[in-house]
């Protein structure tokens, strides 16, 4: 007897990618805010309290572009020539924001210049990695086992859209972190970034709740059809119920409650995108089955991954231990 | 040749492979050097080992950090360029990339931060214990990704249906032919990189009469090290080439220089090859000698590259002229080595300017050599990107036009040449700073310096 491997290794991808959305996604959230910051102190704490994890954090988006090569080959080979571009601006974004840390503080004159390296290299990298999710969700002509379509498919009105909301996202993300991590005059300033980001958030995500199923029949008959609405109505009851305890913790004193209630927010709509694409990886067309890897290459990395994954996660959190509490500022330091 | 998407692919894999590589040829002897100055100071207590790792995990912080987002760039490249090898050789490579992931890179990035800053936060021995993991984690990377690369160019353990390769035995896979040598060969290399730089930038202190005693230390330390590793990666190389020889003879043949079969070949010091008439010109070499240690019988026969088909061919020229460039470096190594010891035995070897001068020129020595090394056996692969089963030619994207490329590799350049540029300038800074004689602000308990990468200060 053969256990199917397949829903094992889309628990742990999906998993892998929302470890990443939810980390980098708040540490270049910080970075989006950062021009925006009061002060140059301000900017100093800013970045203090995410500069000794964000290596770490980043480190799960390999996980899961490797972890699709591996567990969904042909998903990877489709999706990721689709996206060369955006994928391409990612990247780079992702260099300017990664080396902005160091240079920033080897910096005197040129300090300003890596100022902006932090906050662009975190603003392209979130809009690119909103247009690859779009242009996910939109879905790929593929013909045989090629992407089939054009180079600039992504230059769409809905992955530009998506785009922008995963900005509005992460920025919340982003801001919520930093109401936990700072206190004082900065902490006020991020409760009110916060609220903003999530006004942005909410519409954007009733905009693609309602664009979604309007690019593609099958999603529609999922979520508008008797007797799903009743099944997936939790999806947007939670999402509300959300955004509610999120709103009512934002003006409150309330702290990591915002943080965590902005992932849900995340999870909630991470939710909805898995079931509106299911059971396809290469939306519409291709599912997990079609795209998976042979059982040998899913089981022998299964293994690893099952032993390694725990052991990740537990001296992950011990770094975040050691670095916990309210950042403050250190004078000898900057 | 013309600029088509497949040569413009290339180009831009090479690029942005050969940049990212010069910073793991750096931190992988880095870091296990930090681990070392860290285990030496907590058994001993003596405090230049805290001053000399202090000043070192300072130059880590950056170059691990360009590191980090250059290698980013690599498993997309798969993606976006070659998707075809993706789809092919996916069952195959990508779980052992994803091994890399979940062995090495969360390993290091884990332990990174405590590392750089965590040094007040945690006891001496987790402290330790952090930068011992950020070793072994690169150690683990270098394992795991010579595995992918040496599976690429001695395959086995495999079965292909309808041009896709599967696994069939995995220790087969991840044992192959070549990688044995090809781990030894590299960890060796990278340790001299390594070794090469710190010893430099000793002598760049003795010879301005600067931090005398890390000086010392360190150029002690890197010369200790380097005369273990000098001779050996003679022999590592030697294997290594052996190794090639059994299993990728036309590259070992581009390497030599050997045209055509038979005995007594010789060995080729300097040559101008050409691919057309199949010939050398100018051609300086000791006869038999390559017979000698190729087959370990002077009357040894080795195949010459005519016996190939011409499209089964490297380029002659770039692989025959890496491979000497790289052999160029080892012998500057084993030069500055002896002469060292030279030194060492008349009392002389902080003291002798042209010495130092010579030392502190060579810090790219290392750098150049596993350069043109990735260029003799990766250019010496062609034209397969899997050895013997896929033609590099049938592995690109389809649907890839001149101009997506260009613009990618242009922008690709760009940013690179500014920001690795501006890194360079920076660990420069860094160097001519120099260890500090004490810490410059002690940061109490309850001062939590958050951001691992500050020890480096702004002055």
């Amino acid at each position: 007897m053969t256990i199917d491997l397949v829903p094992i290794w889309t628990l742990i991808l999906a998993l892998a990618v929302f470890m990443y959305v939810l980390l980098d996604g708040f540490d270049l959230g910080v970075g989006i805010l950062f021009p925006f910051a009061p002060d140059d102190t301000s900017r100093n704490l800013m970045m203090d309290s995410v500069a000794p994890i964000w290596d770490g954090n980043e480190t799960w988006l390999i996980l899961g572009g490797i972890g699709l090569f591996a567990a969904f080959p042909l998903a990877f080979a489709i999706i990721i020539p689709a996206s060369y571009f955006p994928i391409l601006v990612m990247l780079l974004g992702l260099i300017f924001r990664g080396v902005a840390f160091e240079f920033r503080m080897k910096a005197q004159r040129s300090r300003f210049l890596w100022d902006q390296s932090f906050f662009w290299g975190s603003l392209i990298a979130t809009f690119a990695q909103g247009i690859v999710l779009g242009s996910f969700v939109h879905g790929y002509q593929v013909q045989g086992r090629h992407f089939a379509g054009s180079l600039f498919d992504w230059f769409a009105p809905f992955p530009l859209m998506v785009g922008v909301g995963l900005v509005f996202g992460y920025v919340l993300l982003g801001a919520t972190w930093l109401v936990t991590k700072t206190e004082g005059a900065l902490q006020r300033w991020a409760r009110k970034k916060a609220r903003i980001a999530l006004y942005g958030v909410l519409i954007f995500i009733a905009v693609v709740s309602l664009w979604t199923p309007m690019l593609e029949p099958k999603i529609a008959a999922r979520w508008f059809t008797w007797p799903n609405i009743a099944f997936l109505a939790p999806v947007p009851l939670a999402t509300l119920v959300i955004a509610a305890w999120l709103w009512h913790s934002l003006y409150s004193t309330r702290e990591t409650a915002t943080f965590f209630a902005a992932m849900g927010l995340f999870l909630t709509g991470y939710a909805g995108l898995a079931i509106s694409i299911w059971p396809n990886i290469v939306p519409h067309t291709i599912s997990l089955w079609d795209a998976a890897s042979s059982p040998k290459s899913q089981a022998f990395l299964l293994i690893g991954t099952l032993f390694l994954l725990p052991i990740i996660v537990m001296y992950t959190g011990w770094s975040y231990y050691v670095f916990r509490g309210k950042v403050k500022g250190d004078t000898g330091y900057h | 040749m013309s600029l088509d998407a497949l040569v413009l692919s290339r180009l831009q894999f090479a690029f942005v492979v050969a940049f990212h590589f010069l910073l793991p040829a750096f931190t992988i002897g880095l870091a296990s050097y930090i681990a070392v100055l860290e285990g030496l100071h907590l058994v001993t207590r003596r405090p230049v080992y805290l001053r000399i790792s202090n000043f070192w995990i300072k130059i880590f912080a950056v170059s691990f950090g360009m590191g980090v987002v250059s290698g980013i760039v690599m498993p997309f490249q798969f993606g976006t360029n070659w998707s075809r090898y993706s789809d092919m050789a996916a069952d195959v490579v990508a779980p052992l990339m994803a091994y890399e992931g979940l062995m090495a890179f969360f390993l290091e990035a884990g332990f990174l931060g405590i590392l750089l800053f965590g040094r007040k936060l945690v006891p001496p021995w987790a402290h330790f214990f952090a930068a011992l993991m950020v070793a072994i984690g690169t150690l683990f990377s270098t394992f795991w990704i010579l595995v992918v690369n040496s599976w690429m160019q001695t395959p086995s353990g495999f079965s292909m249906v309808d041009g896709r390769f599967f696994p069939q035995d995995w220790l087969e896979v991840i044992w192959n032919p070549s990688f044995p040598f090809r781990f030894m060969h590299t960890v060796a290399a990278v340790y001299l990189t390594t070794a090469f730089t710190v010893i430099g930038t000793a002598a760049f202190y003795l010879r301005r009469g600067r931090f005398a005693e890390e000086s010392r230390t360190m150029l002690k330390m890197g010369l200790g090290l380097a005369s273990i590793l000098v001779p050996l990666q003679a022999g590592l190389g030697d294997l290594h080439g052996l190794s090639t020889l059994h299993h990728q003879p036309v590259k070992l043949a581009a390497m030599e220089g050997i045209w055509d079969t038979g005995t007594r070949q010789p060995m080729v010091l300097f040559a101008v090859p050409d691919s057309q008439a199949e010939t050398n010109y100018f051609e300086i070499g000791i006869p038999g000698l390559a017979s000698l240690y190729l087959t370990h019988d002077v009357d040894g026969r080795v195949v010459g590259l005519r016996d190939f088909p011409k499209e089964d061919r490297p380029p002659v020229g770039v692989v025959f002229y890496a491979f000497r460039v790289m052999l160029a470096m080892w012998g500057i190594m084993l030069l500055l080595t002896v002469w060292g010891w030279w030194l060492a035995f008349r009392h002389q070897l902080f003291d002798t300017p042209l010495y130092l001068r010579a030392l502190n020129y060579a810090i790219p020595v290392g750098y150049i050599a596993v350069t043109f090394g990735w260029i003799t056996t990766e250019a010496g692969r062609q034209p397969w990107v899997v050895y013997g089963h896929l033609r590099t030619a049938d592995a690109v994207t389809p649907n890839l036009t001149a101009g997506d490329v260009t613009l990618s590799l242009l922008l690709y350049a760009l940013v690179y040449f500014f920001v690795f540029g501006a890194g360079v300038y920076y660990l420069v800074k860094l160097v001519r700073a120099g260890p500090l004689a004490a810490p410059a602000h002690e940061p109490r308990l309850n001062e939590r310096p958050a951001r691992p990468l500050s020890a480096v200060e702004a002055d």
